[in-house]
């Protein structure tokens, strides 16, 4: 548990650094972000496995996808 | 299942020929005031798993199964030229079919039948506003011969002036209803004509009319309900790097144990069997990150972590990283790999290791513990003049991704998207 508490403030400062170094980007550049492989969500070819994922492992959710709803009865 | 691939095949000759047909779309800004086609995508996949602890029989039978899915995604647009707001519109269907060894043995002969389809409509409806603000909503349903659940969601979400930071808010609400298919030795006896309350051990109560049998449309349901809220900020960093964090609460209550999941206990009588039985509410916690990084013109990272913690005692981690390489501009090769692991839910225990005084038991080993490795490629390819020269058919994907458990459990997945825009 302790380890884990180090882990979230150590990720949690490293994203505050993060989000201060940020730069003012204009539209002009953002062509490399507007890249189709650099969107901040799963592929739509990604759905069949987020699904098994979701009903063959414990933990699922913060991916975008669904957190309820269908059976994954087998 | 001739009849599904049939279909897919159908629609996507009729797709060819719709987006074939020379008209103006609505891609580049134009403001027009009516709804147009602005996208359309066929998702498509077909997997398959092999194990030996099925939780229909216990937690040792087979876990062989096949499951193809099909999905079509259409999205609408329509620009307000007096009030500059951005209208999308989407509509969803999907058709899911499986076959399942174990389902089989819900009835102690294996006389069961052994698949079974889902069919899932959707639609949503999205505004974006020229301040940045987006405001959104949706409705759901899924439907299987065992499984029904109606879904809603609400989306609100606002962006910073320059576009570089995000924020956004979805509450999701999903309303199940579980048939209460069970083993066949464990089916509560009853008197023709007469109604009968069968009460489990958390105490939830299930009753059964009878007519003498237990006809299909006498089976009862017993309801599951889900909520969620998942906040996402996405932020830019610089004009190569990307971020975004997501964290989601989900609560839910109701039958969350099947009706034809086994447990057999550590007791040598007679009638050593029960439907597993859980808690009747859980709360579950996932908290992740994404980090995209475009390095140099050819190379990006695209890396994914979530923590995962639920009152039920399931803690994971998850971890994936994909390459994508761009060979040309038109197409990307990416491999990836994803490590997960997770300590097992305070409910779970294998083959005949439950003692019969238990007040919650499951042995289904989706809820052990074990870790899983998933690896694969990743092929997208977005022609200038479309697909084999298909104009609007923009894009096709393909994906593999071979995945295996320290439980055994080993499977394949193959996805598709074809993308008309």
């Amino acid at each position: 548990m302790k380890k884990n508490s180090y882990c979230f403030l150590l990720a949690g400062i490293s994203l505050v650094g993060l989000f201060t170094s940020c730069a003012s980007v204009k539209e002009y550049q953002k062509n490399k972000l507007n890249d189709g492989e650099m969107e901040l969500s799963s592929r739509k070819a990604e759905r069949p496995e987020s699904n098994f994922q979701s009903y063959r492992e414990g933990a699922s959710g913060a991916n975008g996808g669904k957190v309820g709803g269908g059976c994954g009865c087998n | 299942m001739k009849k599904i691939c049939l279909t897919v095949v159908g629609i996507f000759i009729l797709f060819s020929a719709v987006f074939s047909q020379r008209y103006d779309l609505d891609t580049t800004g134009y403001k027009s005031e009516t709804l147009k086609l602005e996208e359309a995508n066929l998702i498509s996949g077909y997997y398959n798993q092999d194990g030996n602890h099925s939780a229909v029989t216990g937690g040792i039978g087979t876990q062989k199964l096949n499951d193809i899915s099909n999905v079509i995604e259409l999205k609408f647009v329509k620009w307000d030229n007096f009030t500059n707001n951005k209208y999308s519109f989407g509509l969803e269907l999907g058709v899911d079919h499986h076959t399942a060894a174990s389902q089989a043995y819900i009835s102690q002969t294996g006389a069961s039948k052994p698949y079974g389809t889902r069919v899932y409509p959707s639609m949503n409806w999205k505004v974006e506003k020229p301040n940045h603000a987006t405001i959104g909503f949706g409705l759901a349903y899924s439907g299987e011969y065992n499984y029904h659940s109606y879904s809603a969601n609400f989306l609100l979400g606002k962006a910073s002036k320059n576009n570089n930071r995000e924020v956004s808010f979805k509450a999701q609400a999903f309303f199940d209803n579980v048939t209460m298919l069970e083993p066949s030795e464990l089916i509560p006896k009853s008197t023709a004509g007469t109604i009968s309350t069968y009460t489990s051990a958390s105490g939830r109560s299930t009753s059964y009319s009878s007519g003498g049998g237990r006809g299909e449309k006498l089976i009862p349901t017993s309801p599951r309900k889900t909520f969620s809220g998942s906040l996402t900020l996405s932020q830019i960093v610089n004009k190569n790097f990307q971020l975004a964090l997501i964290t989601d609460v989900v609560a839910q209550n109701g039958l969350l144990s099947l009706p034809f999941h086994r447990v057999y206990f550590n007791y040598s009588g007679k009638d050593t069997d029960k439907i597993e039985n859980l808690p009747d509410t859980r709360l579950k916690i996932p908290l992740a990150l994404r980090l995209n990084y475009f390095l140099g013109d050819k190379v990006i990272f695209r890396s994914y972590y979530r923590y995962y913690t639920d009152n039920w005692g399931v803690q994971a981690h998850t971890a994936s990283l994909e390459i994508p390489y761009k060979v040309s501009p038109f197409v990307s090769v990416t491999p990836f790999y994803r490590y997960y692991i997770q300590t097992a839910a305070k409910y779970f225990a294998p083959y005949k290791v439950h003692e019969m005084n238990d007040q919650y038991y499951t042995s289904n080993y989706d809820l052990s513990a074990f870790t899983s490795q998933f690896v694969g490629v990743n092929v997208r390819i977005t022609p200038e003049k479309g697909v084999f020269h298909v104009p609007y058919f923009s894009m096709v994907e393909f994906r593999y991704g071979h995945y295996f458990q320290t439980t055994g459990l080993v499977a394949n997945n193959f996805g598709i998207n074809l993308r008309f825009k």
